[in-house]
């Protein structure tokens, strides 16, 4: 079942408008699919950003394989990712990382069984000053210890999710005044 | 202890400094109005004046890439901006975009003013949702304000600045592979001049597309404010380096942080000082002076100038870099955090060519087997050997700051190597 709607190809068409050529607006295209989808890509996604984009599938799926934020498998309603390059590494992450999986019962990159997060090692988020640092969603949280992350979890279990980005095109006010 | 000056960061902390109402009471869209008043040329021999150099890493004089823009053609311009910040160890662009959007906003006017573009695309990296959100509501501000849009402040001219996101991929900050990216393409890296036409003159869409720093372009804003002649005193050091550099201190020290750094600066005083020094009962064992790919450096020389020149000096492979120093005491471990490294840059790697997809393939395989306890007294060897391979044969900067580490690593801690080859143990966790 697609789920674009007009609504959702007229944003794609608005992102579209802001390049010289229409592939251009893959990426963002991407996003909006990745929005729409709860989360990650599924092929159905990447076809409808290829029909609507007027490339080929495969065209779409070569790229989007290719950067790491885009999901090619569902995950929790909220994604924990933590850092673990060099600046948060010597400040303490794999702690916090085996301190995360041991809690949540799942390995890096896995989701819990009911669906509540999914855990992930990523590389430097750009917050070495403030290391270590933790994105959920699109929220980051800096100078992470076990015992904020604790708390910040049980907030979690009763939060709504929160997009894992928010996509390039919520942003209304974008173009023309 | 040397004088700080505060360019950038002048009204970092005012309160409202995001809005566009503080900004402008604060002298903001000034630099603007004065060079829209100008000619392309005399803001580009202002930015010269001033000795401005790239503030991404590689330190290219701004003026040149610029000036390198056709000037007598009908194609249209574009100004492209990297915020595709992602070295590791780096975290000032991020701290720019939070605080002072507007300042990246103003600064891409003038960019755009300088090259004789209208349109200008902001890549931001797409794990900056906050980053970004910044800086599109200053867009969207300077929109409603008469900046950016039709007819800007009765000049004639036309603008749009648009935000671009990525979507996790650290090749992307590699200027022609964020080109590729901003095309809707995979990002990776394309053939450079002298064998390809400078982006300059057929970069993105075939356009002149010269490619800046988001610190670059904001620091374009005091330039026109203040006069080049007037930046170009700034400095301590090389008169090559100068003005100031945001620079983001992580690690071991007492006070980590995003700093403006005036260059030239003794790196002593920028980790004792600045930094408030290492932790308490500590000492400094090692320190990367600008994002990984610079490599380590040892606790001395450290009274030389923290600029371009200076860390060059110092003994720093691959320069002063994209300003993320990161300090480590001596509970640093060595090789696992070099591993670390070798597994980041294996991870990002794009596998276009074949040094840097197959060169970091068997350094993250050879580093597994010596953390393994699997380690041979060859193995050094052969990674020097490799990282030989890598080093001026990759196809971008990707593998020829991979290796720097690595190098760096066995060049000042080939003891810590011997450990794990002769027991299968850390020197320092022991």
């Amino acid at each position: 079942m697609p789920r674009f709607t007009s609504e959702t190809k007229a944003r794609i068409d608005e992102i579209a408008g802001r390049y010289p050529d229409r592939r251009s607006a893959l990426l963002p295209a991407l996003w909006v699919a990745q929005e729409v989808y709860d989360g990650w890509l599924p092929e159905e996604a990447m076809q409808e950003v290829a029909d609507h984009l007027g490339m080929s599938r495969a065209e779409v799926e070569g790229v989007a394989s290719y950067y790491t934020m885009y999901n090619k498998e569902p995950v929790g309603r909220h994604h924990i990712e933590i850092c673990q390059n060099i600046s948060c590494m010597i400040l303490g992450s794999d702690d916090l990382i085996h301190h995360c999986e041991h809690r949540l019962g799942v390995g890096s990159g896995e989701t819990t069984d009911d669906g509540m997060f999914t855990l992930s090692r990523v590389e430097c988020l750009g917050a070495c000053s403030n290391a270590p640092a933790v994105q959920i969603g699109a929220t980051y949280h800096e100078n992470v210890t076990k015992e904020r992350l604790d708390t910040i979890i049980e907030q979690l279990k009763s939060a709504p999710s929160e997009v894992a980005h928010p996509a390039q095109a919520k942003m209304p006010e974008q173009g023309q005044f | 202890m040397h004088e700080q000056h505060q360019i950038l960061y002048k009204h970092r902390f005012v309160e409202g400094i995001k809005g566009i109402d503080v900004y402008r009471n604060h002298g903001g869209y000034e630099a603007f109005r004065k060079a829209l008043t100008m000619t392309p040329e005399a803001i580009i021999d202002e930015v010269k004046l001033s000795g401005l150099r790239g503030r991404g890493g590689a330190g290219f004089p701004t003026h040149i890439k610029w000036a390198s823009v056709p000037k007598n053609t009908d194609q249209e311009h574009y100004l492209i901006i990297n915020a595709d910040e992602g070295e590791p160890g780096t975290a000032k662009d991020r701290d720019l975009m939070n605080n002072l959007p507007h300042l990246l906003v103003e600064g891409c006017l003038i960019g755009m003013l300088a090259i004789r573009a209208r349109k200008c695309y902001i890549y931001i990296r797409g794990e900056y949702a906050e980053p970004w959100q910044n800086v599109q509501r200053a867009i969207n501000e300077a929109y409603r304000a008469g900046f950016i849009g039709k007819n800007v402040l009765g000049s004639g001219m036309d603008f749009d600045v648009y935000t671009h996101l990525g979507a996790g991929s650290y090749e992307c900050g590699e200027e022609s592979a964020l080109i590729s990216s901003l095309m809707g393409e995979r990002g990776m890296p394309r053939l450079k001049a002298p064998s390809a036409p400078l982006y300059t003159v057929s970069g993105a869409w075939q356009k002149p597309t010269p490619v800046n720093n988001v610190e670059t372009i904001a620091t374009v804003v005091p330039i026109i404010n203040m006069g080049g002649a007037e930046y170009a005193k700034i400095g301590y050091g090389s008169p090559r380096s100068r003005g100031t550099k945001l620079t983001s201190i992580s690690g071991h020290v007492k006070k980590p942080g995003v700093y403006e750094i005036t260059l030239g600066t003794p790196m002593r005083e920028v980790i004792y000082d600045i930094a408030g020094g290492i932790r308490d009962g500590h000492t400094l064992k090692t320190y990367i002076p600008g994002g990984s790919s610079t490599g380590f450096m040892m606790p001395e020389p450290l009274d030389y100038p923290m600029d371009y020149e200076g860390v060059v000096t110092a003994g720093a492979m691959l320069g002063l870099g994209s300003g993320g120093l990161i300090v480590m005491d001596e509970t640093t471990p060595i090789v696992p955090v070099t591993k670390r490294l070798v597994d980041f840059y294996h991870h990002e790697s794009c596998g276009k060519c074949t040094p840097c997809r197959e060169g970091l393939n068997w350094l993250a395989k050879i580093y597994d087997r010596i953390l393994a306890g699997g380690g041979r007294p060859q193995d050094l060897d052969l990674i020097w050997d490799i990282c030989d391979n890598v080093r001026g044969k990759s196809f971008c900067g990707l593998g020829e700051g991979a290796i720097v580490p690595v190098m760096t690593s066995i060049k000042y801690f080939r003891d810590e190597y011997m450990s794990y080859i002769k027991s299968g143990r850390d020197l320092v966790m022991v």
